[in-house]
């Protein structure tokens, strides 16, 4: 077995033992990895902070049966603005979250990993809150999953675009109309964000429009994996 | 699925339920007390039963407790006037060992960590926020853990007490004396260098 470098971003860590940790990356070259970093616990570590979830490092691994071993870390990006703000900070868990469950271990992504380090970037320098939203989307469209936002999913009508429906995939018309009602500016934020104008959508100010964004794209992405995501809605903002 | 028989199962069913237990190990562990001898297994049923009977939290701190509060509560020689909020009872050991603190804790029993679905409603912060005004808390000192989640916390009580009128204080998290500056990470020096001090112009 030989080791292997690669630049990853912390998904999630867990205890191990008394000072070991396992932590999840999601890995440019390796797709999911989980490993085990030893002693990271121990204040005195040489680890320190830069196994922690959102870091963007570069690694050394071993690989082991069951869980690679760390033996290196370096940092490329600690994303200290997002460490040391509370509101970016739960924004940016339910991004590492979704990564866990839509990556693979074995099964590079690179496309996935971009994202991710572009969307916690993004975040941040900007703090937009189309970030996760408009994440989740592009995540979707990448599993081959992508709504349908230019027409109605029934009919194909162009016009009158008022109900979007996870069940059908995509928005219906006046006619066809099932699933939640989505408001004009809601969908052309949809039809952005899908449409290759997805920093254009980001710029725009936080309003009743993004959040209506921000509930329909975590519900599509929610219906995709089946399983309700753990960290929306821990009861954080402030 | 069970594979194994009803008593067999529900043991492992039960050790599977432990923290950093996960169903292998469980299993492991199942059959390893089935080998012992009923004496020791008897013996280890009666440390839980006994515990469970005779130490709970403290009403007031959620503190390991033999009574209704635990000693460092009863103890009358202590600050009422300061609280230092800590994650586990495990922490107020290491807090106490410095000797350096002389007010009353307030355990959290957790952290806040979204990705598990832990917000404040699952800890005992609406608790801490109810004895600040009774006990007429001055300070409130942040202790939890230099890691995500601890930082989570500290900045989640943070925001919740200053606009209370109380000083609110988070332990310095800067380089751990006997590491090497070469080892430490970019986070922490950079917060150490933000939380530096004058040194005295005469050294020392
Ligand atoms: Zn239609
Ligand atoms: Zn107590």
């Amino acid at each position: 077995m030989q080791l292997y470098r690669d630049q990853g971003v912390v998904l999630r860590t867990w205890k191990l033992g008394e000072a070991d940790r396992i932590v999840v990356l999601m890995t440019k070259g390796h797709g999911k990895v989980r490993a085990v970093a030893k002693g990271v616990r121990k204040t005195r570590s040489k680890f320190g902070s830069r196994l922690e979830p959102t870091s963007h490092i570069a690694v050394q691994l071993y690989p082991g049966r069951e869980l690679d071993t760390v033996t290196q870390v370096d940092s490329i990006d600690h994303f200290r603005a997002i460490r040391d703000d509370l509101d970016l900070l739960a924004r940016a868990v339910p991004l590492l979250e979704a990564v866990d469950q839509l990556a693979l271990e074995g099964e590079p992504n690179r496309r996935l990993y971009e994202m991710l380090v572009g969307a916690l970037r993004t975040l941040a320098d900007e703090g937009s809150p189309l970030v996760v939203p408009g994440f989740f989307l592009k995540a979707l469209a990448l599993e081959g999953f992508r709504p349908v936002v230019d027409h109605c999913v029934s009919c194909g009508a162009t016009e009158d675009l008022v109900a979007f429906d996870e069940d059908a995939g995509g928005v219906l018309c006046r006619s066809c109309r099932r699933g939640g009602a989505i408001s004009p500016d809601a969908l052309s934020l949809l039809q952005r964000i899908l449409g290759g104008q997805l920093g254009s959508a980001l710029s725009e100010p936080p309003g009743p429009a993004s959040h209506e964004v921000e509930v329909l794209a975590t519900r599509l992405l929610e219906h995709h994996l089946e399983r309700r995501l753990r960290s929306v809605d821990v009861g954080l903002a402030g | 699925m069970s594979v194994y028989a009803g008593p067999v199962q529900d043991l492992i069913d039960e050790l599977g339920r432990l923290p950093g237990v996960g169903p292998k190990s469980a299993q492991r562990i199942a059959f390893y007390l089935l080998k012992l001898p009923t004496a020791d297994a008897t013996r280890l049923a009666d440390a839980i039963t006994e515990v469970k009977a005779r130490v709970a939290f403290c009403e007031r701190c959620f503190n390991i407790a033999e009574g209704p509060e635990c000693g460092i509560c009863s103890d009358p020689r202590r600050d009422t006037h300061l609280i230092c909020v800590v994650e586990e009872p495990r922490d107020i050991v290491a807090v106490e060992k410095t000797g350096e603190f002389r007010g009353r804790y307030h355990v959290l029993q957790g952290a806040i960590s979204p990705i598990e679905g832990i917000g404040p409603d699952q800890l005992k912060v609406a608790e801490l926020v109810a004895r600040l005004e009774p006990e007429d808390v001055t300070e409130v000192i942040l202790c939890t853990n230099p890691n995500i989640e601890g930082e989570a916390t500290a900045m989640y009580l943070s925001r919740l007490l200053k606009p209370l009128g109380l000083k609110v204080t988070r332990i310095a998290s800067g380089l751990p004396v006997g590491g090497d500056l070469e080892y430490a990470d970019e986070l922490t020096l950079g917060r150490a260098l933000e939380g530096r001090r004058e040194l005295e112009p005469d050294g020392d």
